[in-house]
């Protein structure tokens, strides 16, 4: 790929974004002009780049898609089949644009839930003060790209020592092709608070454009948050992800993200644990097949004593697919008696799917506990020819194996209706095993 | 059980079998009626866990000669799951762990399995918990190992019942029990080896492969073999596993050289 393609992306969407100023707050506007600015000094990175070295997006360069304009064709009717039975409440997002038409607001009263003009409006102390705090642009093209482009934002602020039992949905629906969309969330725990969301990225067709997505949490003192995210969009789509969680004493942030979509697919994921005592759950998994890319970078970065941290990244890679694995974990001089570990298991069903993974921690203190390990393999033959002993074919023996090894992290999810239609999809992915 | 006139399950001829080039087998020779316990005893590199994997029909394992038939079949030809609908079925010595997948529905999978094969009605979830929770009463089994997943986390103990309550609910013809003792304290053999006993009539047979004597005071067999370097060398009744028990391994071989010596 040439540099002067490269150029051209963005230089594209530099010029076309001077019209878009159109958020009533200065300190808003501001955010946005001074990421615009920092795009300005960027590139896309390229397989050069240590953090992108396994994931080469030149593609994305040729492709000038604009911004999303908004579409209001979509009915009710269209997305019933993405609604979950267990959400009471739920923000529908199409194209990056809030659609409050789709979207169910029932639990008001406890729950600060809505989107971001209408939260401008009451909110807006609040906002200044988390609002792009987290999920730092510089040093990030694509966190930079989506602050400055960004229409709208999904917005949940959990008030103290409430707990909501319902699962929230934020749904992210591409129902254009060749559009960028730029969603983003926000989400506020206050202290001992609890909730749980899920954030899912679905496609209404099979059609190319480019995703580009921010999530930025933010957990007070003995707040929990239960973080679900499903990334099934068309399998011609770029999908690029940040999300930035921020954990002060006590509170707990527990999250299983599932990426089964998208040609190309890359989420960050950046966990800090700022106070004492904090504590998070992360549990990923890549189901990938044909020529799909999934690309996950996850840094958990223990800043002070008492942390506790446990990971499990798993990738299911069938075809010519290739899944990669990044997961940082830092542990600061000051970080004391952290308990962390974290563990990546990949399972090859062809022999042209590709893993890359790559465990990389740095510790920097000595009174801590951390585990870590990475395995490659592909069905154990020993597990399958078990299973053929009780009577199973091989083609049973080896779904029902792949199936048990998805089924570790979305056992996870704590939505019943969510689980039991991964688990199908994870069957029908099984059914065309190639080995 | 002996029984006079019961039919021949198994039958084993000359059976010779490789891995990676290396003849384990060198040809054995076994036949095992109806209402039969026979014990397989040998050290540890004999060749008694081969011939239970390639019985069971471990691909890794290379045929080199030798014919084996169960019932009406040349059970060599078959695949391992053929095996297995047919009436086989082998206790592992270490049982897979399966995370991912509950006990139950592992189970009630290999049970409707075999079902569906015999022409029989398969279960439902409900129908099986019930089915399941009277024959793990068999075992002293915990219902709780239901839930959990397959084998994972279970103790040595744990995971031999499961076993036993697998092919307690396969109701298999001809069980080959590969080191069931291994493993086990004395109070969990007894529980196991009850469960085997119970299992255990005159329609089926039970092949217990095993290295020391002390299962054998609980699941009493009709036949005891000692197999070395891949051949069985003698066979016997009950009495030959406390003989063996007595002088050890070693009299087996000095009283095999003084045997070939004889006949040379």
């Amino acid at each position: 790929m040439s540099e002067t393609a490269t150029t051209d992306y963005l230089d594209c969407l530099l010029k076309s974004w001077s019209t878009k100023s159109n958020q009533p707050l200065s300190w808003l506007n501001q955010l946005r002009a001074s990421a615009i600015d920092y795009v300005g000094t960027q590139r896309l990175p390229t397989k050069g780049d240590e953090e992108w070295r396994f994931t080469d997006i030149s593609a994305l360069a040729r492709l000038s898609f604009q911004s999303a304009q908004s579409n209001t064709d979509l009915q009710a009717q269209d997305i019933k089949h993405l609604h979950l039975k267990e959400a009471k409440n739920s923000l529908v997002f199409v194209d990056g644009h809030y659609s409050a038409q789709l979207s169910t607001i029932i639990d008001s009263a406890t729950l600060e839930i809505g989107n971001l003009s209408e939260f401008l409006l009451t909110h807006a102390a609040i906002l200044e003060s988390h609002f792009g705090q987290y999920a730092k642009f510089d040093n990030n093209v694509f966190a930079a790209l989506n602050t400055a482009f960004l229409r709208d934002c999904a917005l949940i602020i959990v008030p103290k020592n409430t707990a909501i039992a319902e699962p929230v949905h934020l749904l992210f629906i591409a129902a254009q092709s060749e559009v960028t969309s730029y969603p983003r969330c926000l989400i506020i725990g206050e202290s001992g608070s609890s909730v749980t969301f899920v954030e899912e990225y679905v496609s209404l067709r099979e059609a190319a454009y480019v995703t580009n997505s921010v999530t930025e949490i933010s957990l007070s003192a003995n707040a929990h948050a239960r973080h679900i995210r499903i990334q099934r969009e068309s399998t011609q789509a770029y999908h690029l992800a940040n999300c930035a969680v921020s954990l002060v004493h006590g509170s707990n942030y527990q999250s299983v993200s599932i990426s089964s979509g998208a040609q190309i697919s890359r989420y960050n994921l950046d966990v800090q644990l700022i106070d004492e005592a904090a504590e998070c759950t992360i549990d990923g998994l890549a189901l990938i097949s044909d020529n799909q890319l999934a690309d996950t970078h996850t840094c958990i970065d223990h800043i002070k004593p008492n942390g506790t941290s446990r990971q499990q990244h798993k990738c299911i890679v069938n075809d010519k697919a290739h899944a990669v694995f990044n997961g940082k974990i830092i542990v600061r001089p000051h970080a004391q008696q952290t308990n962390s570990s974290q563990s990546s298991r990949n399972l090859l069903l062809s022999k042209t799917a590709q893993v890359d993974t790559k465990p990389q921690l740095e510790i920097f203190a000595d009174d801590v506990k951390c585990a870590h390990g990475a395995t490659v393999g592909q069905l154990d033959k020993e597990e399958i020819f078990y299973l053929e002993s009780r009577g199973l074919s091989e083609t049973a023996a080896r779904s029902l194996l792949t199936y048990a090894f998805g089924a570790e992290i979305i056992n996870r999810i704590p939505v019943s209706s969510l689980r039991q239609q991964l688990e199908q999809t994870v069957l029908n992915q099984t059914q065309d095993n190639k080995l | 059980m002996i029984v006079k006139n019961s039919k021949t399950l198994l039958s084993v001829e000359g059976l010779r079998a490789s891995i990676n080039g290396t003849e384990i087998l060198k040809g054995i020779d076994l036949t095992v009626k109806s209402g039969e316990i026979h014990a397989i005893m040998g050290l540890n590199g004999s060749g008694k866990s081969t011939l239970a994997k390639v019985l069971a029909g471990h691909s890794a394992y290379e045929i080199t000669g030798g014919t084996v038939r169960f019932e009406d079949k040349d059970l060599l030809e078959l695949a391992p799951e053929d095996r297995a609908r047919a009436g086989l079925f082998l206790a592992f010595q270490y049982p897979i762990e399966i995370p991912g997948v509950a006990n139950t529905q592992f189970l009630r999978l290999a049970y409707n399995t075999i079902q569906a094969q015999r022409g029989k009605d398969e279960l439902d979830p409900l129908e099986f918990d019930d089915f399941v929770r009277e024959k793990m009463k068999l075992l002293d089994m915990n219902p709780d190992f239901l839930d959990r997943s397959v084998n994972e986390g279970f103790s040595g103990g744990e995971k031999k019942r499961n076993e036993i309550l697998q092919m307690a609910l396969l109701e298999p013809k001809l069980s080959i029990l590969d080191e069931m003792d291994s493993g086990l304290d004395i109070d969990a053999l007894k529980t196991v080896a009850n469960g085997v006993n119970q299992i255990a009539n005159k329609d089926n047979a039970t092949i217990l492969v095993t290295h020391y004597q002390r299962l054998l005071d609980y699941v009493v067999p009709d036949f005891v073999h000692i197999i070395q370097s891949g051949s069985i060398v003698m066979t016997g009744g009950k009495e030959l596993a406390l003989e063996l028990e007595t002088r050890g391994y070693d009299w087996v071989t000095a009283n095999k050289q003084s045997i070939a010596g004889a006949v040379a």
